[in-house]
């Protein structure tokens, strides 16, 4: 049916040049930011340096990736899981309100801009 | 009143820069406009033999620049169209022989007489690409449907917006309909979606263009060229004319397509 419609009021969704878009659209984000390959990479690095000093991350399942909508609006959305041992707060004590906040947090993400640590007074 | 100044630019080669200045220059003077055209690609010379007049150069931009002849002298009146001029690029291998500043002073200097003057800027992103765009009032960007084309093109937007002279305005070249609609080649729309630039023109794939070359006779001479028309109409929009965008379907319309869904009717381009 959709193609039907498609023959009739447009063009075939399926050719290579939808792959052509989508593969322009993910190159022109990165070459608009204009920060090399290595640079991303050592950005990305520091990062996750930062955030573990704060919690431990499952290196294994990070994500950070380039979002561009147009040439005015581009950001970083970073994914950035947790651990799933104990997470390391400073300045934690063991009691029962760090226990609670404790496992909350083990089953959460982080977002980049946000991390949010419950303090455990 | 002054000239508008405008650069062909594009990034890629081979897109149709030299081709689109050229036309677009016979266009304007057959629309009555004084027109000059200025080869800024040095060492690649090539605006004279599309416009079928290298037979009659003196003297070229570099000679100018350096002194060795008056502005007057280089500025190669075309035959058919006495409002029509022509100063071809130098042969020098030397790319450093013409800097930006000199660019806009060669362009100052023929503000007053002219009301267009477009130049033909070379591929690339460095000096050349700088020199050609440093005295224009507006960039057009030239690209094809084609995946590294349209690459190139966003970086010299990117270029061009960076030194404030931009939104450059969009000719996507050498475009087949029939392409399009089996989903093979990008639209116009795909391309202006991933750009993010407005369109002035599209033209589409056309056999006449060789020929036309060939002969030194540029296509929008001819009739019966669709890229020709195509020409004049961003000719006409540069004057401020409000040109609807071609409808590259000759033979469109729903029943059109309802016929070539079952068989019938004939093929697109």
């Amino acid at each position: 049916m959709a193609s039907f419609f498609d023959r009739m009021f447009g063009r075939n969704r399926e050719g290579s040049s939808a792959t052509a878009k989508d593969r322009l659209r993910f190159v022109l984000q990165y070459d608009r930011i204009n920060i090399p390959p290595e640079k991303m990479e050592e950005m990305k690095r520091e990062i996750l340096e930062v955030i573990s000093k704060y919690v431990a991350i499952d290196r294994e399942k990070v994500d950070i990736a380039l979002e561009q909508r147009d040439r005015d609006h581009s950001k970083i959305v970073a994914e950035i899981p947790f651990a799933k041992d104990r997470v390391l707060q400073i300045g934690a004590t063991p009691d029962e309100n760090n226990d609670e906040t404790q496992s909350e947090n083990e089953a959460g993400n982080a977002e980049l801009d946000e991390v949010t640590q419950e303090d455990s007074e | 009143m002054g000239a508008k100044v405008v650069t062909i630019t594009s990034g890629k080669g081979g897109v149709g820069k030299t081709t689109t200045t050229a036309n677009l220059g016979v266009s304007l003077a057959r629309l009555g406009k004084k027109v000059i055209v200025i080869d800024a690609d040095i060492g690649l010379r090539n605006l004279d033999v599309i416009m079928g007049l290298e037979n009659r150069i003196v003297y070229d931009l570099v000679d100018v620049i350096e002194g060795r002849s008056k502005l007057r002298q280089a500025m190669i009146k075309h035959k058919q169209f006495p409002d029509l001029y022509l100063i071809p690029a130098a042969q020098t291998r030397d790319k450093m022989a013409v800097s930006p500043t000199d660019m806009i002073q060669v362009a100052d200097k023929l503000r007053e007489e002219f009301q267009f003057i477009l130049i033909d800027s070379p591929a690339g992103i460095e000096r050349g690409f700088r020199n050609a765009v440093a005295p224009a009032d507006e960039i057009l960007v030239v690209t094809n449907p084609e995946v590294s084309a349209i690459r190139d093109a966003d970086r010299i937007i990117g270029l061009i917006e960076a030194e404030n002279k931009g939104p450059g305005k969009l000719i996507i070249n050498r475009i087949k309909q029939g392409m399009v609609k089996k989903g093979e080649m990008l639209s116009a729309n795909d391309i202006t979606d991933i750009l993010g630039i407005k369109i002035i023109g599209i033209v589409p794939e056309d056999e006449y263009v060789i020929p036309a070359s060939n002969s030194g006779v540029p296509v929008t001479l001819n009739p019966n060229s669709r890229a020709g028309i195509a020409f004049t109409n961003i000719a006409r929009r540069l004057t401020g004319e409000d040109i609807p965008l071609m409808d590259l379907e000759d033979n469109g319309g729903i029943f059109n397509r309802i016929a070539r869904l079952f068989g019938g009717g004939s093929g697109g381009t």
